[in-house]
């Protein structure tokens, strides 16, 4: 199978994830886009891991720190997200313009 | 040398994924960005066991659509977002758009250019490859399996800290 299918798949959904980071405006849907972004990543390291057999299964231990990442992320950014909802009563990206210049 | 269910399997996971992943960022209600996540999630899984990757298709499942989405919908459900008719989208979504598809055109452009004609071949030993990926991470990987386990730890003592009411 053209490895190729699997590679422009994941430039779709990243691309995917890239609309969604600029266009949504509610904080854990921007975060539910990164989510997709890094779903992307993942499936090129393991499309790539198939590809290259013979270089070894490092595309599937790099897809498993991604993964371990990612659910580190997911909790920062979820308290950060509440954090911000506690004292603002608001989690619109639009209101949070504190620290622009 | 690809079988037919290969391809024909591809092409349904790829579709799952790719329709799932447009809602996720196109519909009006969070609840259901957050369930239609579980679609794409679940689709890549899939494309992972297509890929003789089975052990990180079980970790997508249990980590992402087990661990994650269940802490997104907590997220959505703690901020009391407005459920239903909510306008989620700002007023970029045009430029947006055009962002998303300059990155998808050149992407793909070039991954076209440079892989177009590479084969993955599943030849005719597909074999588990869980064994290997452990012997992987424990012999070449320990020192970043260390890492992301002590990232993890401060992560979690992190978002306690941040979510934590002050006593007073």
């Amino acid at each position: 199978m053209p490895v190729v299918f699997f590679l422009v798949l994941s430039a779709l959904l990243f691309s995917i994830g890239v609309y969604g980071v600029l266009a949504r405006q509610h904080a854990v849907l921007v975060l539910l886009s990164i989510e997709l972004m890094l779903n992307a990543v993942n499936v090129n390291l393991v499309a790539f891991s198939a590809y290259l057999q013979n270089a070894g299964l490092g595309g599937q231990v790099f897809a498993l720190f991604v993964i371990a990442v990612a659910a580190a992320e997911v909790g920062i950014g979820l308290a950060i997200v509440i954090l911000i909802y506690r004292n603002r009563a608001s989690v619109d990206l639009d209101d949070m313009a504190l620290m622009k210049w | 040398m690809a079988a037919p269910w290969q391809q024909g399997l591809f092409w349904i996971l790829a579709v799952v994924i790719a329709v799932s992943a447009i809602r996720v960022v196109t519909t009006r209600n969070v609840i259901h960005a957050a369930l239609y996540l579980v679609g794409t999630l679940m689709g890549a899984a899939g494309l992972y066991m297509l890929l003789v990757a089975e052990f990180v298709a079980w970790v997508q499942v249990l980590v992402y659509v087990g661990a994650v989405v269940v802490l997104m919908l907590f997220g959505l459900m703690l901020t009391r977002a407005p459920i239903g008719k909510g306008e989620f989208d700002n007023d970029q979504r045009p430029l947006a758009a055009l962002c998303a598809l300059a990155v998808f055109g050149v992407t793909s452009w070039i991954l076209i250019d440079s892989f177009g004609d590479k084969k993955i071949d599943f030849g005719g030993n597909i074999r588990s490859t869980t064994g290997d990926v452990g012997m992987m991470i424990f012999r070449d990987f320990v020192l970043p399996f260390e890492v992301v386990s002590v990232l993890l730890l401060a992560a979690l003592v992190g978002a306690v800290v941040i979510a934590r009411r002050d006593p007073q």
